[in-house]
């Protein structure tokens, strides 16, 4: 009898100790789409910005605020969609949308982000914007590993990629936009399709 | 012999072994967060974290978080040590079995 329910017992408290601690219902797809989100989001800025007078961005002037606006959508969209992929996911899973493990995925995932947020709109003010793309993706890169600690361990990796990103983007500023656009754009799709196909495939196919 | 001995009484039971896991991973939990997870009833869950209160291998603060109380429980040094030659224990067996 015994090794059967001891085995049993184990798996239990493998179950327990992750659903517990992580949020796993997080939607690959959502990854995928904040990817094309900001490709689509990056060209409409590239257009706007290599046929207008100047040719280049400068920090003020309309052109500029019509990025800040495109940057806005392009993360509303994102945000939007990875609510909605996730809540439809954790209700498949049987695993609540708002309960202490996706607060504190939330959580430890908003501290780097606001910090770098409110950073790069500090050093905006002070007119000094080369850096921009980088601290983007470094920030958006140590988000991802401190929420890693709280969903699926995977993240990690994409984190680890957008630092090394961001990191050689610094030396590099002029290629600020393309570093964005490989990080923000190409990467999530990359990374989106790996976990949907590692998870959400799987999960299809076991019911 | 060794490895029966490890085998704790105090864990045998599903719902004690539930609350040690939960606590294993998290800083820690409050009665509700328990009962959830565990699927226990109020007076089941209570009388097996009592058990392990008991044994000293469990903490129980109790406090009010606006005027609601709240009980949290998180994990002594002793109860993660026993928990885990307890785990030990098991997958020996497993592993022998």
């Amino acid at each position: 009898m015994e090794s059967k329910d001891y085995l049993k017992d184990i798996s239990e408290i493998k179950d327990l100790m992750n659903k517990s601690s992580r949020f796993i219902s997080l939607s690959g797809l959502s990854g995928i789409l904040a990817g094309v989100y900001a490709l689509i989001g990056a060209s409409i800025a590239y257009y706007i910005v290599t046929n207008s007078v100047r040719g280049y961005l400068i920090l003020d002037g309309q052109i500029f605020a019509i990025c800040m606006f495109i940057l806005a959508m392009v993360a509303l969209f994102s945000v939007v969609t990875a609510i909605i992929l996730t809540t439809k996911k954790a209700k498949k899973n049987g695993e609540k949308i708002w309960d202490s493990s996706s607060k504190r995925l939330l959580v430890n995932f908003l501290i780097p982000l606001i910090t770098g947020g409110i950073y790069i709109l500090i050093i905006l003010n002070q007119g000094r914007y080369g850096h921009t793309a980088a601290l983007m993706l470094i920030f958006y890169g140590l988000a991802l590993i401190n929420a890693s600690k709280y969903s699926l361990g995977d993240i990690k990796y994409l984190g680890l990629t957008e630092i090394a990103l961001g990191l050689i983007c610094a030396f590099l500023p002029s290629y600020g936009f393309w570093f964005w656009v490989a990080g923000f754009g190409i990467m999530h799709i990359v990374y989106g399709s790996w976990m949907h196909f590692k998870y959400d495939r799987n999960v299809i196919k076991t019911l | 012999m060794s490895i029966i001995n490890n085998i704790n009484k105090v864990f045998d039971h599903r719902i004690r072994l539930g609350i040690m896991s939960v606590l294993m991973v998290n800083e820690y939990a409050d009665f509700n967060t328990l009962k959830e997870l565990l699927g226990a009833t109020d007076g089941n869950l209570a009388s097996h974290t009592k058990a392990l209160e008991k044994a000293e291998y469990i903490k129980v603060e109790k406090q009010f978080i606006g005027r609601k109380p709240n009980t949290r429980y998180s994990t002594t040094k002793l109860g993660e040590l026993e928990f885990k030659k307890h785990i030990d224990a098991l997958e020996k067996l497993i592993n022998k079995g």
